[in-house]
C-alpha cells in the first residue's frame, strides 16, 4: 500500500512572514524571514536544535533551556526558540560548552522521571528519550530523592505522587511522567482555545492541573491537541496504550462534519492505532475535534451489519444472502416498480457521507441507468437554500473562501450556527482570530459558547426570535443602505446598478428599519444598527453560516439576504470576506457538486440545459430526461398516493433526519422494494426490503469536498469489512438493471466527472496526490484549483441583488402551542448519531436533552431534570429538560442524535419556498409535565426490534 | 401528491415573487417548470381549479408547463 507521508520534522517555532534577514549558522548561510527564531532559521538551514518545550505548534515558550546556543557579541547562551534572528548573526549550535550545559539540563529532567522507558506507552515515540540520546547523557549523578514519580519512598508514600488520570474515555495523563513543559496548556490555549489546563505551584512543584479533579469533569472537549503536543507519555492515546505504536501512516480525510480536516491514519498491520490530525492539511492545519481525532471506534462495532439482507416484507425476519442474490432481488424490485407504475415510479437518494465518486454513480445510476431524474440528496434537508440563493446572486453554489482566510478577518458574523459544537476546528481557527482582536456578532437565538471566547474583543449578540432571519437581515441591510455605509466603487464595478437601486430603494423603506422590526424580531434596534455599522466599516467582513439560515420556510431567502449584505460591502473578492456556509456532513458540497439534486446534472447545469444533457448523453451512450425529478419529500408524498414505490437509500436516514416522522414512515410503508445501502440497520431499515452492507471512509478510495470546496483524498486503509466498497456496490446494482459499468478504480469515476464537469475539468488523483487538495473551480483558468472565489468578477457576470421580503412563517405559536422549538447539534455527537453513539462520546451526551429557560419552567411547574412531553401540531415525544438561560423565554431548544427522542416526530412539513427544504428551526410546541416516554415511543421501540429481527443462520 | 400541498407550496412561492419586480407570475411559472417533476405539474393543474390559490398564482397557470 502506498505510504503517502514523508514525515516533516517539527521546526521548533511557527512560521513568520517578513523582510528577508540572513545570518550564518554553524557555518552556514540561511536567509528566513523577519521574526523567526533562531530555532526555526537553524532547522530550515538542516540542523536540529535539541529541545522539549517547543513545536511549530506553538508560540516559543523557552521554559526547557535545552536549545540554548552560542551567538557571536550575545554573552552568556541564550535560547534560540525565544531569540529572533537578525541581520549578519553568527550562531554555534554545537560547542563543548553547549553538550555540557545541555547533559546538564538533560541530567536534571531525568533526575524527576522514572525510566520505564521499555515498558512506556510512548516507547519509540518520545522526545524526551531522543533528546537524552541527542545530548549524549551517559550518566545521572544525583541520587534518589524528592521526585514526582515514586509511589512510595523508604515505606512511607511519596506525597508529590499523583495517580494517572484515566476518566477521558481516549486518553490518559500520567503526571508521574509529566515534565512540566507547558506543551499541553499552551496547545489547549492556542491551537484549540478551551483554556482548560493551567499550572499549579511554581518550581519544583508546579503540576499541570484541569481546575477540576480529573479530565473527564473539567472544561476540557477532549480536541487531542494536548496529547499530540506532549513529548512524553503523560498524555497518551488509551489506544497506543492498548496496541503499540503505529508503524505506518496514511493520510486522509475525517468522515465527519464540512470543516473536513485532513488526518494521519496511523496502522499497524490493517488495524488503526490512531488518527492525528495532519499538520500539511489546509482545513485544519494540524487541529482536531473529538469526534475526528478519537470517535472512529464505530468503524469496527458489533452493530455493523457484514452481510446483504433481503426479506419480501417488512413484517419478516431478515434473510442473509449472498450479494449476487441480494442484487438480483433489488433489481427486480426496481424493474417491477417500472413495469407496473412507470420509469418514474422509483428514485435513489445520494448521501453526503459518501464519496464524490460514490455520490456521482448514484445519481447517473439514477438518470443513465433507471432513466429517471428522481435523485435527491440529504443536502435536500439542509444546504438546498444556499445552492439556491448563491446560485441567483452569485452565479455558483459554493462559500467563496478557504478557511485560511479566517486569519483575516476583522469582523466575522456567525449566523444561525454554532460553530464550537457543530465545526469544532473551524471555531478554533476563528477563536485564535477573535482573541486577536477580530469583532465578532452572533445572529442566533441562543447564546451559543463562542459567546464566551477568553480575552475576545468586543462580541455582540443579536438573540432574534426564531423564524425572523429575513427581518434581521433586511433591517442591517436597511441600516447600511440609509447611512451610507456600502461600498459604492465595488457594486458600481461589480454588480448590476439597476438592481442595485432597486434593491437599496426597497431596503430603504422605513418598514424595514431596525425600530420597525424590533418588536417582531425581539432584536433591540440600538443593537442591530451596532452590528450593521461594524459589518459594514471593518476592513474585512465574513458572514460564516448554518442551518439555522437554511432550515426555515425563507431559508434561500435568507441566503440571498447574506449574499446582498456582502456585495453592498464589497466584501467579496479577496482573502478575510466573503459569504461562508458551514456544511453539516463532510461531503454536503460534494454531493451537490456532483449532481445528486434532481434538477440539476453535476456542476449545477439544469437538466433542461441541452449542451450539457448532450455532454453526459455522449458520455454514458444514452438519453437523458430533460425534465426535473422528485425531490425527497415529493418522492414521499408521492408515496403516500400510490405512484412511487421503490427507493435505493446510500448511507442515509431519512426515517431519523427528515421533518414529521410519521409522514416518512408512512411513505416508507408505501413502497414495495426500498434498498438501504448503510453500516448499521438504521432507522430507514426498519421499512427496508433489501439491506445492503457499507464501508467506512477506512475502506475505499475517493474524495470528499468540504465546505470551501476542497477536495481532499480519502484513501483506503483497509480491506471493505463486507467485501464490496459503496462504489462498488452501486456498480453491481447498475449491472443488475443492464448496465456495463466495469469501473476498477474511483480515480476512473474523477476522470469521467472531469471530462463532464468544467468547474473539474483539471482535477486528477495525481494532481491531489501532489498538493494534497484541490479547491474547485480547477481547470485551464485555475490550473492548481481556487483559494478564493469571484475574485475579478462573479461566476454569473455581474452580482445581483434580489429583493427579501419578509413572510412570516406559517408555523405561528398560539394558546395551544405558546413556545417555538428550534434544534441544533452537540459537540460530541454528530447528526443521527449513528456513528458516534457508536463510540465512548456518549459519556459525554447519553440522551437529548430540551433546554428551557427558568421562567417558561417555572409557570409550568418544571423542575431541572424533569420529564417534558414536547407536543406540536405534528406529533409529540417526551424527553428530559435542562434549565438555561442560553434561550430566550419562549424558545426551546433540544438535539436530535438519539433515535429514542424522536425530535422529529414533533417537526411538520413545512419547508422552503424555492427547494423543499424542511423548517426543522422553528416548530410551535407545548411543553408539560410527564411521566416518561410517550406511547409513540414505546409502541416505536417494540416495533423497531421487531422489524431487526435476522433469521439464524441454517 | 395532494392537491392542497401542492396548492400551498405554489402559493409560497408566489409570496416571494410578490414583492419581485418583473413579470412576478412568469417568475412564479419559471420557478415551478424549473424544479418541479412533471406528474407534479399535472397534478398541479388537474387540481388548480378546487385550491384557493394566490392571484400570482392564478396569472401564472397558463404559463405552467403541462407535460406531454
Amino acid at each position: 500500500m502506498k505510504d503517502f507521508i514523508i514525515p516533516i520534522k517539527d521546526k521548533g517555532t511557527p512560521a513568520k512572514s517578513g523582510a528577508p534577514v540572513c545570518l550564518t549558522i554553524d557555518g552556514m548561510s540561511i536567509t528566513v524571514p523577519e521574526g523567526t527564531s533562531v530555532m526555526r532559521a537553524a532547522a530550515e538551514a538542516g540542523i536540529s536544535v535539541p529541545k522539549l518545550c517547543a513545536t511549530d505548534m506553538l508560540e516559543a515558550y523557552g521554559s526547557c533551556r535545552l536549545c540554548m546556543v552560542e551567538i557571536e557579541g550575545m554573552r552568556g547562551t541564550p535560547a534560540s526558540c525565544t531569540t529572533p534572528v537578525r541581520e549578519g548573526m553568527v550562531v554555534k549550535t554545537q560547542t563543548d560548552q553547549l553538550g555540557r550545559l545541555r547533559r546538564g539540563v538533560m541530567e536534571l529532567y531525568i533526575s524527576d522521571h522514572p525510566l520505564d522507558c521499555l515498558t512506556c506507552a510512548a516507547n519509540g515515540d518520545c522526545e524526551l528519550q531522543d533528546m537524552a540520546g541527542a545530548v549524549g547523557l551517559r550518566d545521572v549523578r544525583y541520587a534518589a530523592g524528592e521526585n514526582h514519580f515514586e509511589t512510595r519512598a523508604a515505606e512511607v508514600e511519596n506525597p508529590r505522587y499523583i495517580a494517572k488520570d484515566v476518566s477521558n474515555p481516549y486518553f490518559s495523563y500520567d503526571p508521574a511522567k509529566c515534565i512540566v513543559c507547558m506543551r499541553c496548556v499552551r496547545a489547549c490555549e492556542e491551537v484549540q482555545g478551551t483554556f482548560a489546563l493551567t499550572v499549579e505551584g511554581r518550581g519544583f512543584d508546579a503540576r499541570i492541573a484541569t481546575g477540576t479533579n480529573d479530565f473527564l469533569n473539567s472544561d476540557c472537549v477532549s480536541c487531542g491537541a494536548c496529547v499530540q503536543a506532549c513529548p512524553t507519555a503523560t498524555l497518551q492515546e488509551k489506544s497506543v496504550e492498548e496496541i503499540g505504536m503505529p508503524e505506518r501512516a496514511v493520510v486522509t480525510t475525517c468522515a465527519y462534519c464540512g470543516v473536513g480536516c485532513n488526518f494521519e491514519a496511523q496502522m499497524r498491520g490493517d488495524q488503526l492505532v490512531r488518527m492525528v490530525p495532519w499538520k500539511e492539511g489546509k482545513a485544519n492545519r494540524g487541529h482536531s475535534c473529538v469526534k475526528g481525532r478519537f470517535a472512529w471506534g464505530y468503524a469496527n462495532h458489533e452493530d455493523r451489519i457484514l452481510n446483504p439482507m433481503i426479506r419480501d416484507a417488512i413484517t419478516d425476519p431478515w434473510r442473509e444472502v449472498s450479494w449476487d442474490e441480494a442484487l438480483e432481488f433489488a433489481a427486480k424490485g426496481i424493474k417491477r416498480a417500472q413495469a407496473k407504475h412507470g420509469k418514474d415510479s422509483v428514485g435513489v437518494i445520494t448521501s453526503s457521507r459518501c464519496t464524490n465518486e460514490e455520490t456521482f454513480l448514484v445519481q447517473k445510476l439514477a438518470r443513465a441507468v433507471m432513466g429517471t431524474n428522481n435523485t435527491d440528496t440529504c443536502a435536500r434537508v439542509c444546504h438546498s437554500p444556499t445552492g439556491y440563493g448563491l446560485k441567483q446572486t452569485f452565479g455558483t453554489s459554493a462559500g467563496t473562501q478557504d478557511f485560511d482566510s479566517v486569519e483575516q478577518v476583522d469582523c466575522a458574523v456567525v449566523i444561525g450556527a454554532n460553530p464550537t459544537d457543530g465545526h469544532p476546528v473551524f471555531a478554533s481557527r476563528l477563536r485564535k482570530r477573535l482573541r486577536q482582536g477580530a469583532s465578532l456578532i452572533v445572529i442566533d437565538p441562543r447564546r451559543i459558547d463562542l459567546l464566551e471566547t477568553p480575552h475576545m474583543g468586543e462580541g455582540l449578540h443579536l438573540p432574534l426570535r426564531p423564524g425572523t432571519n429575513v427581518a434581521v437581515l433586511t433591517a442591517l441591510a436597511h441600516v447600511i443602505v440609509t447611512e451610507e455605509l456600502f461600498d459604492e466603487a465595488f457594486i458600481r464595478a461589480r454588480c448590476d446598478w439597476d438592481e442595485w437601486s432597486d434593491y437599496a430603494e426597497f431596503a430603504a423603506d422605513p418598514a424595514h428599519s431596525p425600530e420597525a422590526v424590533a418588536d417582531l424580531t425581539g432584536v433591540p434596534a440600538e443593537t442591530l444598527r451596532q452590528a450593521a455599522r461594524s459589518y459594514a466599516s471593518a476592513p474585512n467582513g465574513a458572514i460564516y453560516y448554518g442551518l439555522g439560515v437554511t432550515e426555515h420556510s425563507q431559508g434561500s431567502t435568507t441566503v440571498i439576504a447574506i449574499a446582498n449584505l456582502a456585495m453592498m460591502t464589497g466584501n467579496i473578492g479577496r482573502p478575510g470576506v466573503g459569504v461562508n456556509p458551514l456544511r453539516g456532513q463532510n461531503n454536503v458540497q460534494g454531493s451537490c457538486d456532483m449532481g445528486s439534486f434532481p434538477h440539476e446534472l453535476p456542476g449545477y447545469r439544469h437538466v433542461s440545459d441541452d449542451g450539457a444533457r448532450a455532454m453526459f448523453e455522449t458520455e454514458w451512450n444514452t438519453t437523458l430526461d430533460p425534465e426535473p425529478g422528485l425531490r425527497i419529500p415529493n418522492m414521499l408524498d408521492a408515496a403516500v398516493s400510490g405512484d412511487f414505490k421503490a427507493l435505493y437509500v446510500q448511507g442515509e436516514d431519512i426515517l431519523q433526519s427528515d421533518p414529521d416522522t410519521r409522514h416518512v414512515a408512512a411513505g416508507l410503508a408505501a413502497m414495495d422494494c426500498v434498498i438501504v445501502h448503510d453500516l448499521f440497520l438504521n432507522e430507514t431499515a426498519r421499512y427496508a426490503h433489501v439491506f445492503l452492507p457499507g464501508s467506512t471512509f477506512l475502506e475505499k478510495d475517493g474524495t470528499f469536498t468540504n465546505a470551501e470546496r476542497r477536495i481532499n483524498p480519502v484513501r483506503r486503509v483497509m480491506a471493505p469489512k463486507a467485501g464490496l466498497a459503496d462504489w462498488e456496490v452501486t456498480q453491481a446494482l447498475a449491472n443488475a438493471l443492464g448496465a456495463d459499468w466495469n469501473y476498477t478504480h474511483p480515480s476512473q469515476v474523477m476522470d469521467e466527472i472531469a471530462r463532464t464537469t468544467p468547474s473539474f475539468a483539471g482535477v486528477t488523483y495525481d494532481l491531489i496526490d501532489a498538493q494534497g487538495s484541490i479547491q474547485w473551480p480547477c481547470n485551464a483558468a485555475h490550473p492548481e484549483g481556487s483559494p478564493v472565489m469571484h475574485v475579478d468578477g462573479f461566476v454569473r457576470g455581474k452580482g445581483r441583488f434580489i429583493r427579501t421580503a419578509y413572510i412570516a412563517t406559517e408555523e405561528r405559536t398560539g394558546p395551544r402551542f405558546p413556545l417555538l422549538l428550534t434544534t441544533g447539534r452537540i459537540l460530541s455527537q454528530y447528526n443521527v448519531g449513528a456513528q458516534t453513539r457508536r463510540t465512548e462520546n456518549s459519556v459525554w451526551h447519553g440522551e437529548d436533552l430540551l433546554e428551557m429557560h427558568p421562567h417558561d419552567a417555572e409557570t409550568r411547574g418544571i423542575v431541572d431534570g424533569n420529564w417534558v412531553r414536547l407536543a406540536s401540531r405534528a406529533g409529540e415525544t417526551s424527553l428530559r429538560v435542562t434549565l438555561t438561560d442560553r434561550v430566550s423565554p419562549g424558545v426551546v431548544y433540544t438535539t436530535f442524535h438519539h433515535p429514542d427522542t424522536q425530535a422529529n416526530v414533533v417537526t411538520t412539513d413545512n419547508s422552503d419556498w424555492a427547494t423543499n427544504c424542511p423548517e426543522y428551526k422553528v416548530t410551535a410546541v407545548q411543553v408539560a409535565l410527564s411521566n416518561g416516554p410517550s406511547n409513540w415511543q414505546e409502541l416505536y421501540e417494540a416495533q423497531s426490534v421487531l422489524t431487526r429481527q435476522i433469521e439464524p443462520a441454517q | 401528491m395532494s392537491p392542497e400541498k401542492l396548492g400551498q407550496m405554489a402559493n409560497q412561492i408566489a409570496t416571494f415573487f410578490e414583492s419581485q419586480p418583473g413579470d412576478q407570475a412568469r417568475a412564479v411559472a419559471d420557478h415551478i417548470n424549473a424544479n418541479w417533476a412533471p406528474a407534479m405539474r399535472a397534478q398541479f393543474l388537474d387540481g388548480a381549479s378546487e385550491q384557493a390559490l394566490h392571484p400570482l398564482v392564478k396569472a401564472a397557470l397558463p404559463e405552467i408547463r403541462r407535460p406531454a
